[in-house]
């Protein structure tokens, strides 16, 4: 379990968030809903330790995040980046396996690539892509390749950045359909940051609605239609009208 | 007007004022990077690919930079030299000048404008989009995967570039010398050696062993904190570049005090 407590983070006089109280139950996969700019990527990098809070608690499983030995705690999370963040360097399969080539998790070259081919089979890649570098991959392949790396070191906990940004429908419906089934197979806990709503349709068990550097609204995804909350229903509706001032 | 007379002097202040301020940071960057080169986890393939990277692939510019400079200085020493009937010191005066000043100085001045900026624009594109992020999600320090290799890459490529430069540099001395001013072979070789000391060369290889840590860390330096988009590359880039020429220069005139004041 996640559990997030009063964060606040601030750049210069720019106060993104506000006290963020948040708790993720094991096993469930959560989105976070909200717009740009809002802080949803950086409440996510608080809790990896990219970013540090100003002020308040993160815990995992009880655990203080800050005060956790930093690898084996780094060891439970997987992570899917917005752009994919693939190292360009290296070619796909060294990327899947980058955790299996070093580090604590280090297994056999040869081990580390067939892990490395399942994983990216399991995401609808074929083994040939393999050995080719992320810049001759589509934006569609390189998020899948992302999936793949985050999944690889079967972590207990997968966070997942904008995964359809840039995306046509089809190519997100795939990206969606693909984290929920990999989520549920794992028994993964996740944690998306998206505003697209297909996406949070998709992947949801519960929905949190960020907005004002605070968490506005949280429930199942259930009841997220139904939910009188006026910053949810302008969200997920795209109303330019009501308490969220959209500028123009 | 009082405001307008200390304007200038304002700007000249808060300019110098960053710039030790960036020379503070940069050192504390290095002196962090020299921690993570003495502490595992070690990465041997990144270093050896940083070796052949800012070693190998810089000779063809060092070489070329060491050819005509040498050319160059044994016709201004000749010409020069005439003014007093010294044009017999030509083949001594390129070779100090070159193993103690112009090979160490001009090699790690041209390695830090092809590695310096490589580096920064590198490591500022992986800053920009994640991938430094990435690197820290998969239990990976970026400043042992990406800094610890390279600095210590080029702290012992640079020294050999600058071997390989003065070579090529006394050669290029040579050639004029011989084919453009008339010395005999034999006398010149002879003269080179003769005036040469050991120490004239080492204290090269030091200085090029220094150029090579700053050019390294400038690079890492600025590509670490790059700004946000091709901009905020584009500008790590430039800095680096700077910084690293900067640096060589005003590192240079205190080795040169630290060896050689008597």
């Amino acid at each position: 379990m996640i559990t997030l407590s009063g964060i606040h983070k601030s750049f210069g006089p720019n106060q993104v968030l506000r006290g963020v109280d948040l708790v993720v139950p094991t096993g469930q996969s959560m989105v976070i809903i909200g717009g740009s700019g809002t802080g949803k990527s950086v409440l996510l990098k608080c809790i990896l330790g990219l970013v540090q809070p100003d002020a308040g608690s993160i815990s995992i499983d009880g655990e203080d995040a800050t005060t956790a030995a930093r690898d084996v705690f780094l060891a439970r999370f997987g992570m899917l980046f917005q752009g994919g963040a693939l190292f360009d360097s290296l070619p796909v399969w060294q990327n899947v396996a980058f955790r299996l080539l070093r580090g604590s998790l280090k297994r056999p070259r040869a081990e580390a690539r067939e892990i490395a081919i399942e994983k990216l089979r399991r995401v609808g890649l074929k083994p040939e892509t393999a050995d080719l570098y992320p810049a001759e991959l589509s934006g569609g392949m390189q998020k899948r390749v992302g999936l793949a790396r985050a999944i690889a070191a079967e972590p207990e906990i997968i966070f997942f950045d904008e995964p359809t940004t840039g995306l046509d429908p089809i190519m997100a419906g795939v990206i969606n359909e693909l984290i929920r089934e990999i989520v549920t197979e794992m028994g993964a806990t996740a944690m998306a940051i998206t505003h697209d709503m297909s996406s949070v349709r998709a992947i949801a068990d519960r929905v949190a609605m960020l907005h004002g550097g605070v968490i506005q609204w949280t429930g199942p995804i259930s009841e997220m239609d139904a939910t009188p909350d006026p910053y949810v229903q302008q969200f997920i509706h795209g109303r330019a009208e009501g308490p969220i001032e959209a500028v123009r | 007007m009082t405001t307008l007379l200390l304007a200038p002097l304002r700007g000249i202040g808060r300019t110098t004022l960053g710039a030790l301020a960036a020379i503070g940071r940069i050192a504390l960057f290095g002196g962090s990077a020299i921690s993570h080169i003495l502490r595992p986890p070690f990465y041997p393939k990144e270093f050896l690919q940083a070796l052949v990277h800012i070693g190998y692939f810089s000779l063809p510019v060092v070489g070329m930079t060491a050819l005509f400079t040498g050319g160059a200085l044994a016709l201004q020493i000749y010409s020069g030299g005439a003014r007093f009937s010294a044009e017999t010191v030509v083949p001594s005066i390129v070779a100090i000048g070159m193993v103690r000043e112009l090979g160490p100085v001009l090699g790690g001045l041209m390695v830090a404008a092809r590695v310096a900026s490589s580096i920064a624009a590198e490591i500022g594109t992986m800053k920009v989009t994640e991938q430094i992020d990435a690197l820290v999600t998969l239990s990976t320090h970026p400043m042992k995967y990406l800094t610890a290799p390279r600095v210590l890459a080029a702290t012992l490529a640079v020294p050999a570039l600058v071997a390989v430069g003065d070579s090529i540099g006394i050669f290029g001395g040579y050639l004029v010398g011989v084919n453009r001013l008339g010395f005999n072979p034999a006398t010149y070789l002879k003269n080179t050696r003769d005036f040469l000391e050991t120490w004239d060369i080492v204290s090269g290889l030091w200085k090029g062993a220094a150029f090579g840590f700053i050019v390294a860390v400038t690079g890492c330096y600025y590509g670490m904190n790059s700004g946000r988009g091709a901009q905020g590359v584009g500008r790590a880039t430039k800095a680096a570049v700077v910084a690293a020429s900067v640096l060589i220069l005003a590192t240079n005139y205190i080795l040169t005090e630290l060896f050689f004041s008597a």
